[in-house]
């Protein structure tokens, strides 16, 4: 075991979390992340080892689906993230190019994401003051890359109207907390 | 006395009273009320000075298209100039001030202008001020400047915030009137996703300022009735206070919500406004319309007004604008004036109807054919002088006199994508064209259906039309009988007459103006507008645009259509810029980045420079040091001297992948990546494909199929958007994958002597990073600490031995400090960009100064890069003759030859005995530093020929500091030419 102790994206040791209103905002730091691209000309073994790996096939554009352990969500064309705990899955790029081969490129991007995870029955007031995608239209399950206060982002809708994970570039981590928190001060 | 002019009825709320102030005195309204109207009903009529003139000025209507009674509303930093008192909502403690005057509003010492009137007309700028040239800026200007304009900024910042949001709808209803609240109720019934907008604090439109019923119901109730049912659909989003402000493309719209413009001020935290993007699959235009006045001799004295405000006054408000009122009309709705105003007590003196077939009346004069010629009353309305058929002329006293001159449809946001209205005869007015913006309908008065029972039917037509293009079906609801009177109309816009008959009032332009500009030959309508002002300014010509368009007409004998419309361009009122900038001002202006190593920085007290959206230390202040010089010196010296640790994840890292990375490679850079062994790096460089130098890096193989390339801080997301648009437009064919990689690992030089001293104590036994095992230019994934993954690149940018060490970013700050805790022994020092800065001048190393969007590799030296032996992006043109001419810049070293000088960057390189000039340009300097290696200042720069010229002595020319220098050409290599250091 290695010796470095590890910080936030939003530089503390531990993730932080602020409860404004109903509105709860956490930062998220348990998951593991990596990208996966499909190789060209390989879609027949990707999608054969994809199904052994996640037991079930990669999910369709603007969708993210809970597998198992991992969580699936399609990133664009032919190229999806996968998330995983990040207790068992530190070294997750490997795990799923033992899985994949050939057949797609894999890139760890664990540490290249903050990730905010905001609950409350006022998510989608929150969404409406910093994100052009249609959150209250989205359904549990709904995934789509889109900008934030200018920062580009991933918006994953966990569950309908009441939980929605960011993602952003993980130096962003600071500038996205202040937004989420002043849009969650701002629908009061 | 208070509120003199308070009647009975209307939608305010007398149980309570609110204070407000206007000009500092003190007045009593309600809850409901506008400033305007509360001001009437106290018997305030004037409110404001005429922008050009100084006239005295009163409100002409009782909405958003208001041109006279602009206000400064609320004081200090809340200052807000030019703002309609006709919308403004009342709240307690309220308090505005009229603008556009010198000394008190009723004596107004820049009314002189009103007497100089004759030496105002139209174009008066353009032909006053043209001569004495000198006397433009020192005179004329200030005075006018003076002397015109309307309100004026606090001066402070704004204290408030602003939202921006974006909402999504299957239909969007603009206006909650009668049209609107009919499509409402359908569409919001059918289960739609449908929001609803109106700039008013109360929805219904004119069904709250008339007196007709529907069904059984007054216009106020069933608006509110409905109004009720569509806030109880949860599909239904009404938003009142809400300008739908411009169409824009593919059924995007912008929409101002005011959210605490009727509070004293927003509560903590929350939003003054909310700017709106609102995207929408079909809209549907319920604008309504706007009254038209007539013009004629002083028709701008405060109490004349438009016959629909008077009747929203009285029947929304509960205010009279005074006790006898006349009517002048074209049409028969001056009659309902009359009648409601009658009906609230009010005396009318005569109703003056121009069409000789005017309906007549028991109740009150009619002087059928007969026109208002002229009207008296300085600061206010006393009395109006009628023109009547038989050529006699008659006074009538009255304090209000109310005006009808038909209606103009609020098309203006079916313009907006550059349609253009159409002329309905019946009306004598435009009406939307054929050309709407996408998606849109348009229903109700806009759309020329000017009573009530054609507008509810035609909102509630059109919003089952729209649905059913979205596939969703609506059924038309039962809608009350109600009022269905034809608009009968003889077009009048003004009346002859010898003195001046106001078009436009809020830009002071008369009939005469626009006789005068068709006389100099401004014809067109668009030279009309500019060379009078006719339709500028905050209310963008709303009461004004027809008339001066029929006067036109007239002086040309064409059509008022034939004459044409200038263009209607968003925003449909005013906005304010502090909205359109939303959360996006001062510190927040964007976001920013931060480093691995940022906390640690700051905890040192590092001094922090933006470079793009990243904050980067630029050195590390020590005890004792009181210039910036001295901790980049001394970083620079440490550096040199043992060991050094910089930050450098803000570097662009892009992972490329695939079996055909390396030739995806091999295009993208000028040089050759195929034979690139695995653990070895390259440097790259980019071209456009122009030729010209567009980025360069270092790519490392980390395996056959899979290496990482680096990009400069500035240039990371257009390198990475140039790949991408490399690999799926111009290369599908192969296989290669990218992503960008910046963000996962925090990545730091360890540069100097003992560079590699420090990282055996960090990096695991198992890897050998000595010389022989890992040289210069190798990488490899290895591990750090006891078992952390981590890749090390053996590459040097300061020219020392110097490695990059990149761990996973949680990782970053526990890395920075083990550095500097195991740095200890051989004085291990943080530096900042500066003191990269410095090494990197030091040792000829291009960065964005260099790489300046003009430069080639030849320029830089890099000719030689340019692979021959395959095609790259920008290889073929960076053979062009004008590029490789024998005298082509060349990037050479500088030194001054005094080295007590300095110099600039930027500086013109001239000859020795040369005047200094463009012909006699040599080429610039492009970086400058001074090296405390060396003791003096350096500097690299382009150069005629300059590989040839060492030694030669030019001057650094610097005109803008008016200084020279004179300096040596040198080799750009200042430090270890031979790079033995980077070697060792």
């Amino acid at each position: 075991m290695h010796s470095l102790a590890a910080l936030t994206p939003l530089g503390g040791p531990l993730p932080k979390t602020e409860q404004i209103g109903t509105l709860t905002i956490s930062e998220i730091t348990n998951c593991a992340l990596a990208s996966v691209t499909l190789r060209r000309g390989k879609d027949q073994a990707f999608a054969v080892a994809a199904e052994t790996l996640f037991a079930t096939a990669l999910p369709a554009p603007g969708v993210w689906q809970q597998a198992g352990v991992y969580g699936l969500i399609w990133t664009g064309p032919d190229q999806w993230f996968i998330e995983a705990p990040f207790a068992s899955h530190e070294d997750i790029a490997q795990i799923l190019k033992a899985g994949l081969g050939d057949s797609a490129s894999v890139t760890e991007q664990t540490d290249g994401w903050a990730r905010f995870d905001v609950q409350g029955a006022r998510v989608v007031d929150l969404l409406e003051r910093l994100c052009p995608a249609p959150s209250r239209r989205m359904q549990t399950g709904a995934a789509t890359r889109t900008l934030l206060e200018h920062m580009g982002c991933l918006v994953i809708c966990r569950e309908t109207a009441q939980h929605f994970s960011l993602l952003a570039p993980r130096s962003y981590a600071k500038s996205l907390l202040h937004a989420l928190t002043a849009a969650a001060r701002s629908i009061g | 006395m208070s509120q003199i002019n308070r009647i009975a009825g209307g939608l305010i709320d007398r149980q309570k009273t609110l204070e407000f102030h206007f000009d500092g005195k003190s007045y009593q309204g309600h809850p409901g009320d506008t400033l305007a109207s509360a001001l009437l009903a106290n018997g305030v009529r004037l409110m404001g000075r005429s922008f050009k003139y100084h006239r005295p000025r009163g409100p002409l209507t009782a909405g958003s298209e208001e041109p006279n009674a602009i206000v400064a509303l609320r004081a200090g930093a809340r200052q807000e100039p030019n703002a309609r008192a006709t919308v403004a909502e009342l709240y307690d403690g309220l308090t505005a001030r009229s603008q556009n005057h010198i000394g008190r509003l009723s004596f107004d010492l820049l009314a002189v202008n009103d007497l100089l009137s004759p030496f105002f007309a139209a174009g008066f700028y353009y032909k006053t001020f043209m001569w004495p040239k000198a006397f433009w800026e020192k005179l004329y200007e200030p005075i006018i400047r003076r002397a015109a304009g309307l309100g004026s900024l606090s001066g402070q910042p704004d204290p408030d915030l602003y939202d921006k949001g974006f909402l999504h709808c299957d239909l969007l209803i603009i206006g909650a009137g009668p049209a609107g609240l009919a499509a409402a109720l359908t569409a919001g019934r059918s289960g739609a996703d449908v929001i609803l907008a109106d700039e008013d604090f109360v929805l219904g439109g004119r069904l709250n300022s008339e007196t007709y019923r529907l069904d059984e119901a007054s216009g106020a109730d069933w608006a509110r009735a409905a109004v009720a049912e569509l806030a109880s659909l949860p599909n239904v989003r009404l938003m009142a206070r809400t300008t739908v402000l411009g169409a824009f493309d593919h059924g995007i719209y912008g929409a101002l919500e005011r959210v605490a413009d009727h509070l004293p001020s927003p509560a903590a935290g929350t939003p003054r406004q909310i700017l709106w993007r609102i995207y929408t699959k079909r809209s549907l235009l319920c604008a309504g319309a706007i009254e038209r006045p007539i013009a004629f001799e002083n028709n701008d004295r405060p109490g004349i007004m438009l016959g629909s405000a008077l009747r929203s006054y009285a029947n929304r408000w509960g205010a009279a604008v005074g006790q006898e009122v006349a009517i002048f009309t074209n049409n028969d709705e001056g009659h309902s004036t009359a009648r409601d105003l009658l009906a609230k007590g009010l005396r009318i003196a005569a109703v003056i109807d121009s069409r000789a077939d005017a309906p007549k009346s028991t109740a009150y004069e009619v002087l059928a054919g007969a026109v208002v010629t002229n009207t008296a009353g300085r600061l206010g309305l006393r009395s109006v002088t009628v023109g009547l058929p038989n050529g006699q002329s008659r006074r009538i006293d009255c304090q209000a006199l109310g005006v009808s001159g038909g209606w103009n449809p609020n098309v203006h946001l079916t313009c907006h994508q550059r349609g253009r209205p159409a002329w309905d005869a019946g009306l004598a007015a435009f009406v939307p064209g054929a050309n709407l913006p996408m998606g849109m309908s348009v229903a109700g008065a806009a759309m020329g259906q000017m009573s009530t029972t054609a507008a509810l039917a035609s909102g509630a037509a059109a919003a089952v039309a729209c649905l059913a293009d979205l596939g969703i079906s609506a059924s038309l609801p039962k809608l009350p009988a109600t009022e269905d009177s034809p608009l009968r109309l003889t077009p009048l816009f003004h009346v002859p007459g010898k003195g001046r008959a106001w078009l436009d009032q809020q830009n002071d332009v008369t009939v005469k103006d626009v006789k005068l500009a068709h006389q100099e030959g401004y014809i067109s309508v668009e030279h009309l507008k500019r060379y009078t002002t006719l339709g500028m300014a905050t209310d963008q010509g709303k009461t004004s645009n027809i008339g001066g368009l029929a006067v036109m007409a007239e002086m040309t004998g064409k059509s008022i259509p034939e004459t044409g419309t200038t263009m209607f361009r968003p925003p449909y009122t005013p906005v304010s810029i502090a909205a359109f900038a939303g959360r996006a001002s001062g510190v927040d202006f964007r976001p920013t980045r931060l480093t691995p190593s940022h906390h640690w920085a700051a905890e040192q007290g590092a001094v922090f420079v933006e470079v793009g959206m990243w904050l980067r230390a630029q050195w590390f202040p020590r005890a004792g040091e009181t210039t910036w010089r001295q901790s980049v010196d001394r970083e620079v010296l440490a550096t040199r001297k043992s060991v050094g640790i910089c930050d450098v994840t803000t570097l662009g890292k892009i992972d490329v992948q695939g079996t055909d990375a390396a030739e995806f490679l091999n295009r993208i850079y000028a040089n050759a990546f195929g034979k690139l062994g695995v653990g070895k790096v390259r440097y790259g460089l980019m071209l456009r494909e122009d030729g010209i130098a567009m980025d360069d890096g270092t790519t490392a193989r980390l395996a056959e199929d899979h290496f990482v390339t680096t990009t400069t801080t500035a240039n990371a997301v257009g390198v990475y958007r140039h790949l991408e648009f490399c690999r799926q437009c111009l290369w599908p064919d192969l296989d290669v994958q990218i992503i960008s990689t910046t963000e996962a690992w925090a990545q730091y030089s360890i540069a100097g002597p003992n560079a590699r001293k420090l990282l055996e104590k960090i990096v695991d036994p198992a890897f050998d990073i000595s010389n022989a095992a890992f040289p210069y230019m190798g990488c490899g994934e290895i591990t750090v600490c006891g078992g952390l993954r981590a890749r090390l690149f053996r590459i040097s940018f300061s020219g020392e031995l110097a490695f990059e060490l990149a761990v996973p970013t949680r990782y970053g700050d526990a890395l920075m400090r083990r550095l500097v805790e195991d740095g200890r022994e051989y004085d291990a020092t943080v530096y900042g960009t500066e003191a990269l800065g410095v090494m990197r001048i030091e040792k000829g190393h291009a960065a964005g100064n260099e790489l300046n969007g003009t430069s080639t590799a030849l320029n830089l030296g890099m000719g030689g890069m340019v692979s021959k032996k395959k095609d790259a992006i920008g290889s073929t043109l960076s053979e062009r003759e004008g590029l490789n001419q024998p005298d082509a810049l060349r990037l050479v070293g500088f030194r001054p030859v005094d080295p007590q000088h300095n110099f600039a960057a930027g500086s013109h390189l001239i000859g020795k005995d040369a005047e200094a000039n463009a012909a006699n340009d040599q080429g610039y300097l492009t970086s400058v530093a001074f090296s405390p290696s060396l003791g003096h200042s350096i500097g690299l720069g382009y150069l005629k020929n300059g590989a040839a010229r060492t030694g030669e002595i030019l001057r650094a020319v610097n005109p803008v500091q008016n200084a020279e220098t004179l300096v040596e050409v040198v080799s750009a290599h200042f430090i270890d030419p031979e790079g033995e250091r980077l070697r060792a």
